[in-house]
């Protein structure tokens, strides 16, 4: 028979017990975890990066990744761009009553699998079940904490004549979640991007790279990203529109329902505004590390209309690229 | 034979030399109007075109566009969707729609803040879906508040087949279906628009022909061109319409050969003929009342009909439009969004207050979102 998560999963006593340490304290496995302590004690060096984030996702299984791929990627992310190493993790899990255990222990060795990417720790963690129907199967918050290592990226920090990079082709994410959600078999190629972006944000530090800033374009996907360093840093980014990486699966998709691909969400696609001497090397560093050429300068930053993104057309016209607003509903005809 | 791609449906239509070449031609043939060209674009999808792509800047002056009625959320008045709003508000009730709808504002409230206080309502990708979820909640109601142009309502048709033929015993409808042609007449009869110029939009068309407009051309001598929503279909309409001023012709014409006809999509039309029939009345939100120029389901299908099974529920008083928002006068092409005192302050998409900032398709969605520049 299937085995189901119960109430008394959550409950604090026997079975919590055994889900702990059969599931969790199993994938999870390191010294400073199985201390069973109220608390994590924790060694760093110099400053840390601080960040935490919830994760919702329907649904859990999806081409390219999981709700926990994405629980760790996403907050190890955050870490990333802000130039910090990740270290530790924190991981509440709650748990909608009746879910299916090997769902589970799938999501837990996806978690597990991805913390090997960063070399990073799950140090304390929570679980709780809840009646059936109260969530949607599972929600996990994660928190982690980084090293510093190169100090000072900042969304503020972007000046006239940056320039502005992406890291591959944008919108994967959230056309693959769509697609899912509505059975398109068209986009049967289609993968999310979702992914950790330390070990590569690694490779551009370590070998000379300055980032001004750097933001994974998650939620609100490139227009997002480019709207608040626009209004952060007081600057107008200029794009070429003909520039931004878009796959042919993500632009078809778009074309089908009038949807961006600015708007849409990516789980391992980031935005770097850098210095213009620094565009080559970053571009060829991207190219060769990630084996993929869709890394690309996608604009500039100017003073032509600040705390504004324009977009300029290949045929000579130009448009703002305004936030993403509200639900993405798709047109009506 | 290479295999036909997505892109290859869109790719050379956004042709940047394509683009330019046109508005170089554009740019030759309009030094020769003897008046200025007031094109209304009767559709919010070319709004929607020419603000997206920016081609209102590769156009001379001389050129200019008036947004019209055809965005089927914008022209929404707030009964229906007090009406909406009480159907998702009976017990045991699924409503769906199409997109943007449940945003738009009704008298007190939007079905997006209905569905947040735990009413059931799911904005469709496609209106067959309603197929699967009425079969999966066969103990509830469904009902379908069906909207949209000559367009959508082949698909809300075929749903009403789709019902027929399986026997599915829980879905009903609420028709909102409204005609482009009697929409034209109400805003060009009182004399007032300086419109001399109509786009029409190739998707109506598509389903209705282009003859659906050859009246409109004889009845007010103004050329009409049929046009795609790809930079290049707009940019060729507009080039077509100079060209007919010039040389004097007031016509039809097609410049989406590719999917439009002039009798249009006859097995369409007669599934939409088989259950729906023309109201005597229907208002459009800022408009006003115009005759014959909605469809409603015919009587012999009342029993599918959730304006009739349903109707002591329904809410009957007419609602005012906001009284600062100037949509209706927008939609009868006599104002622009910036001529509006609370565009892009106290009404924007993010809380609109009028229609036409709802829709992507509506003119001041657009001109807040990529206008200005």
């Amino acid at each position: 028979m299937d085995k189901k998560i119960l109430l008394s999963h959550g409950g604090g006593g026997e079975e919590s017990n055994q889900l702990i340490h059969e599931l969790f304290y199993q994938y999870f496995s390191n010294e400073i975890l199985l201390k069973s302590e109220d608390a994590a004690i924790l060694t760093t060096k110099g400053n840390i990066a601080f960040t935490t984030d919830s994760f919702t996702v329907s649904p859990l299984f999806f081409a390219g990744g999981d709700i926990g791929k994405i629980a760790i990627a996403g907050t190890l992310n955050d870490l990333s761009m802000m130039g910090a190493k990740p270290l530790y993790v924190s991981c509440a899990f709650i748990i909608e009553e009746g879910m299916d255990y090997n769902d589970l222990e799938k999501i837990v060795k996806s978690m597990t699998e991805e913390l090997s990417h960063n070399d990073a720790k799950i140090v304390c963690g929570d679980t709780k079940v809840v009646p059936k129907g109260s969530i949607d199967k599972i929600f996990i918050t994660t928190s982690g904490i980084g090293e510093v290592v190169t100090p000072g990226i900042s969304a503020q920090n972007i000046d006239e004549h940056d320039m502005i990079i992406v890291s591959r082709d944008i919108g994967r994410h959230g056309a693959t979640i769509l697609a899912e959600r509505e059975s398109i078999d068209i986009t049967s190629n289609l993968s999310s991007d979702c992914k950790s972006l330390w070990p590569v944000v690694k490779h551009l530090l370590d070998h000379g790279i300055k980032p001004k800033a750097m933001r994974d374009a998650t939620r609100g996907g490139l227009a997002a990203v480019l709207n608040e360093w626009a209004v952060s840093s007081n600057i107008c980014i200029e794009l070429d529109e003909e520039a931004i990486p878009i796959s042919e699966e993500v632009q078809g998709l778009c074309e089908i329902f009038g949807f961006e691909a600015t708007d849409f969400a990516n789980e391992g696609t980031f935005i770097l505004a850098l210095r213009p001497e620094q565009v080559d090397k970053a571009l060829k560093l991207l190219h060769a590390f990630q084996d993929d050429q869709s890394a690309s300068l996608i604009g500039k930053v100017t003073t032509k209309k600040p705390k504004k993104v324009i977009l300029n057309t290949p045929w000579g016209s130009s448009r703002y690229l305004d936030l993403p607003k509200g639900e993405l509903l798709p047109r009506i005809c | 034979m290479k295999q036909l791609q997505l892109k290859d449906l869109y790719h050379a239509f956004r042709d940047p030399k394509t683009i330019k070449s046109l508005a170089l031609l554009i740019e030759k043939e309009a030094k020769k109007l003897s008046e200025p060209l007031h094109i209304m674009e009767v559709c919010g999808g070319h709004t929607h075109t020419i603000m997206k792509y920016g081609l209102k800047q590769l156009l001379p002056k001389n050129i200019t566009f008036i947004h019209g009625p055809g965005c089927p959320v914008c022209i929404m008045p707030k009964d229906r969707i007090d009406h909406a709003i009480a159907l998702a508000n009976m017990e045991d009730t699924i409503l769906c729609t199409l997109g943007d709808m449940i945003r738009v504002p009704g008298s007190k409230s939007t079905l997006a803040k209905e569905r947040a206080k735990g009413r059931d309502i799911r904005p469709l990708y496609t209106p067959m879906d309603i197929i699967k979820i009425a079969k999966e909640n066969s103990d509830k109601k469904v009902i379908f508040f069906a909207i949209g142009f000559e367009t959508t309502t082949p698909m809300t048709a075929a749903v009403i087949k789709r019902v027929l033929d399986e026997c599915i015993q829980n879905i009903y409808f609420h028709i909102n279906h409204v005609l482009v042609p009697p929409a034209v007449k109400a805003i060009m009869d009182p004399g007032k628009a300086k419109i001399n110029a109509f786009i029409g939009p190739s998707h109506v068309s598509v389903i209705s022909g282009a003859k659906i407009y050859e009246p409109l051309a004889q009845t007010y001598q103004t050329p009409i061109v049929v046009s795609g929503f790809e930079p290049v279909d707009v940019m060729e309409g507009i080039l077509m319409l100079i060209q007919q001023k010039n040389e004097g012709r007031c016509e039809v014409e097609i410049a989406y050969k590719r999917s439009v006809t002039r009798e249009g999509n006859l097995k369409a039309q007669q599934m939409i003929d088989t259950y729906m029939e023309p109201r005597a009345h229907f208002t459009w939100r800022g408009i006003g009342d115009i005759p014959n120029s909605a469809l409603r389901l015919k009587e012999e299908y009342a029993y599918l009909d959730a304006e009739k099974i349903f109707s002591d529920i329904l809410p009957k008083a007419p609602v005012q439009d906001h009284k600062l928002c100037i949509c209706g006068t927008i939609l009868q092409g006599l104002a622009n969004p910036q001529d509006c005192s609370v565009f892009g302050t106290s009404c924007t998409p993010n809380s609109p207050l009028g229609s036409c900032m709802v829709s992507d398709e509506g003119a001041c969605n657009a001109y807040y979102r990529y206008g200005g520049l």
